[in-house]
C-alpha cells in the first residue's frame, strides 16, 4: 500500500544533506512551512542553497535558518521586507551569496525545472542589469533573455489538506510557489494541516497530484510567522 | 490645507485621476504605495478585476479588523479579502497571466521615467543597497499598458521625468502614461506630452521641474 505519511517533522527532514539545494514554499509568511524549517535547523544540515521568494522575517522560520549560518546562497526575488534584518546583515558582511531573479522568472524557472524544460526565453529583464551576461535572442522582432530551469534536491512546502497518495489542496494565497516547487525537487516534503482518507479530496479539485509528493507530515496547528515575529520569538 | 487643494494634486487625487482611465471590465494589477489607492476611486458603474501576483484574481478590500487571514495577502504582504468569484492560482500561472499579456493595465510607482518610456523603479544602483526586484520586471515586460503614479520630483527636488534614466532600468520603453502631482503626461514617439495640468499649475511650472523638453497639450 502506498502511504507517504511520516510521523514527525524530524523524520521528514532527516535526509537533507549538507550542500543540498532546498526550495522552500511561501510568499512572506503565507505558505511558509515553518515547522519543517525549524526541524531542518534542529537537524543541522548546512551549506544549503535555498530558493524562496524572500529571506524570512524576524528570527524564526527561514530567517532563523539563515541566522544559524546554514544557508550559503539564497536564490530569490525580494530579499528585504519589513522585519527582515538577518539576511541584509549577512549579505552586507559578504557572508551569504545572493542570486536575484525577477519573481516571474523565478516561478517559471522552477516550473521549467519540474517540467523537464531545461531553458526558456522571456522578455522579462531585457535591457536591465539582471540580463547582463545572458544570451539574448530576437524572436518575431522582440528581444528575449535565455533563462535556465531550476531544480532542487528537496522542496519543503505547506498545504491545507493531503491524502496518503500525496494529493494536495492549498489555502488561499498560501499556495503561491508550492505546486511548482513540488514538481521541481527530487524529494518533496509536505506539511499538511489536515490528513484525509484517499477519496475525500475530489479529484476535480486536486491542485498538486500525488506523483509530485514524497513525504507528508501532519502539523495540525501550524505557527504563524507574523505572530512569532510580533512576540519577538527567536528560534531555536 | 486649502492651498494644497488649489495647487496640484495630492496623493489621493493622483490615484483618483489614474482610476478614471481604467475601463469597465479591465484586469488590473496595482503596485505598492500610491497605486494601491486607485482601488477606491474607480468610477461607479465600472467593474474591475484586481490581480495580485502572489496568486489571486478578484482581490477585494482590506478585511474588517479581527478578520485578517495570514494566508490571504497581497503582493505587498498586506491582509486583503477575496471577492465572490475570485480565483487562487500558483505563481507560475500568475506570472503567465502577466507575461502572457492577459493583464490589461498595471499602475506602478517610479524612481525615474525617461522620455522614451524607460522605467527605473527597483534599485538606485548603490553598491551598499540590498537589491530586490520582485515582480516589477515581469509586469512591465508583459502587461499591455503600464501607467505610473509618482511625485513629479524627488524629495530633494530632482526631476523624476528625465531624458535618460540614471538608475538601473526595470524595463525599456514600457511606460504609456504618467500621473504626477502636477500633470498627466503621455509617453509619445516625440517625447513627453502633457495631457492635463493639475489645478493652478501651468506648463512652464511643470517644464521647470522636468529633466527634458515637454510637449504642450
Amino acid at each position: 500500500m502506498i502511504n507517504k505519511q511520516v510521523n514527525s517533522v524530524a523524520q521528514a527532514v532527516a535526509n537533507i544533506h549538507d550542500g543540498a539545494t532546498v526550495m522552500i514554499g511561501g510568499f512572506g509568511e503565507a505558505g511558509s512551512p515553518i515547522e519543517l524549517i525549524h526541524a531542518l535547523i534542529d537537524q543541522g544540515a548546512k551549506n544549503l542553497t535555498v530558493v524562496n521568494n524572500n529571506t524570512g522575517s524576524g528570527h524564526v522560520g527561514l530567517a532563523a535558518l539563515i541566522e544559524n549560518k546554514r544557508v550559503s546562497k539564497m536564490i530569490c526575488s525580494f530579499p528585504r521586507t519589513a522585519n527582515s534584518t538577518v539576511f541584509p546583515e549577512l549579505y552586507t558582511k559578504g557572508e551569504i551569496e545572493l542570486e536575484l531573479v525577477p519573481q516571474g522568472t523565478l516561478a517559471e524557472r522552477i516550473r521549467a525545472g519540474g517540467a523537464g524544460v531545461p531553458a526558456f526565453y522571456t522578455a522579462t529583464s531585457v535591457g536591465t542589469p539582471l540580463a547582463e551576461g545572458k544570451e539574448v535572442r530576437s524572436i518575431d522582432g522582440r528581444d528575449y533573455v535565455l533563462e535556465y530551469g531550476l531544480k532542487a534536491d528537496f522542496s519543503l512546502i505547506k498545504c491545507l489538506r493531503a491524502d496518503r497518495y500525496g494529493n494536495l489542496v492549498y489555502n488561499k494565497t498560501a499556495r503561491n510557489f508550492a505546486p511548482i516547487m513540488a514538481m521541481a525537487a527530487e524529494t518533496t516534503i509536505v506539511q499538511t494541516k489536515e490528513f484525509v482518507n484517499a477519496g475525500e479530496i475530489d479529484p476535480e479539485v486536486v491542485v498538486t497530484p500525488g506523483i509530485f509528493v514524497d513525504q507528508i507530515v501532519t502539523v495540525d496547528s501550524p505557527l504563524h510567522e507574523s505572530e512569532l515575529v510580533a512576540a519577538g520569538e527567536v528560534y531555536p | 490645507m486649502s492651498e494644497e487643494q488649489n495647487f496640484g494634486w495630492n496623493r489621493e487625487q493622483m490615484a483618483e485621476r489614474a482610476a478614471q482611465d481604467i475601463p469597465n471590465g479591465a484586469y488590473v494589477n496595482l503596485g505598492i504605495g500610491i497605486p494601491e489607492k486607485v482601488v477606491r476611486y474607480v468610477p461607479e458603474g465600472r467593474e474591475v478585476i484586481y490581480h495580485t501576483e502572489n496568486g489571486l484574481l478578484g482581490m477585494g478590500d482590506a478585511p474588517e479588523p479581527g478578520m485578517e487571514d495570514p494566508e490571504l495577502i497581497n503582493a505587498g504582504k498586506k491582509n486583503v479579502t477575496a471577492i465572490p468569484g475570485a480565483a487562487y492560482f500558483h505563481h507560475a500561472d500568475s506570472f503567465s497571466m502577466i507575461r502572457g499579456g492577459h493583464i490589461d493595465i498595471c499602475v506602478l510607482g517610479a524612481m525615474q521615467v525617461a522620455e522614451n518610456g524607460d522605467l527605473a523603479n527597483w534599485s538606485t544602483g548603490n553598491p551598499d543597497a540590498i537589491p530586490a526586484v520582485g515582480g516589477a520586471m515581469d509586469l512591465v515586460a508583459g502587461v499591455k499598458t503600464i501607467n505610473v503614479i509618482t511625485q513629479h520630483v524627488t524629495n530633494k527636488g530632482y526631476p523624476k521625468l528625465v531624458e535618460k534614466c540614471t538608475f538601473p532600468l526595470t524595463g525599456v520603453g514600457v511606460v504609456s502614461r504618467i500621473y504626477t502631482d502636477l500633470a498627466v503626461i503621455d509617453v509619445t514617439p516625440e517625447g513627453f506630452k502633457i495631457v492635463e495640468l493639475a489645478p493652478g499649475v501651468d506648463f512652464d511650472y511643470v517644464q521647470e521641474r522636468t529633466g527634458c523638453k515637454l510637449i504642450a497639450a
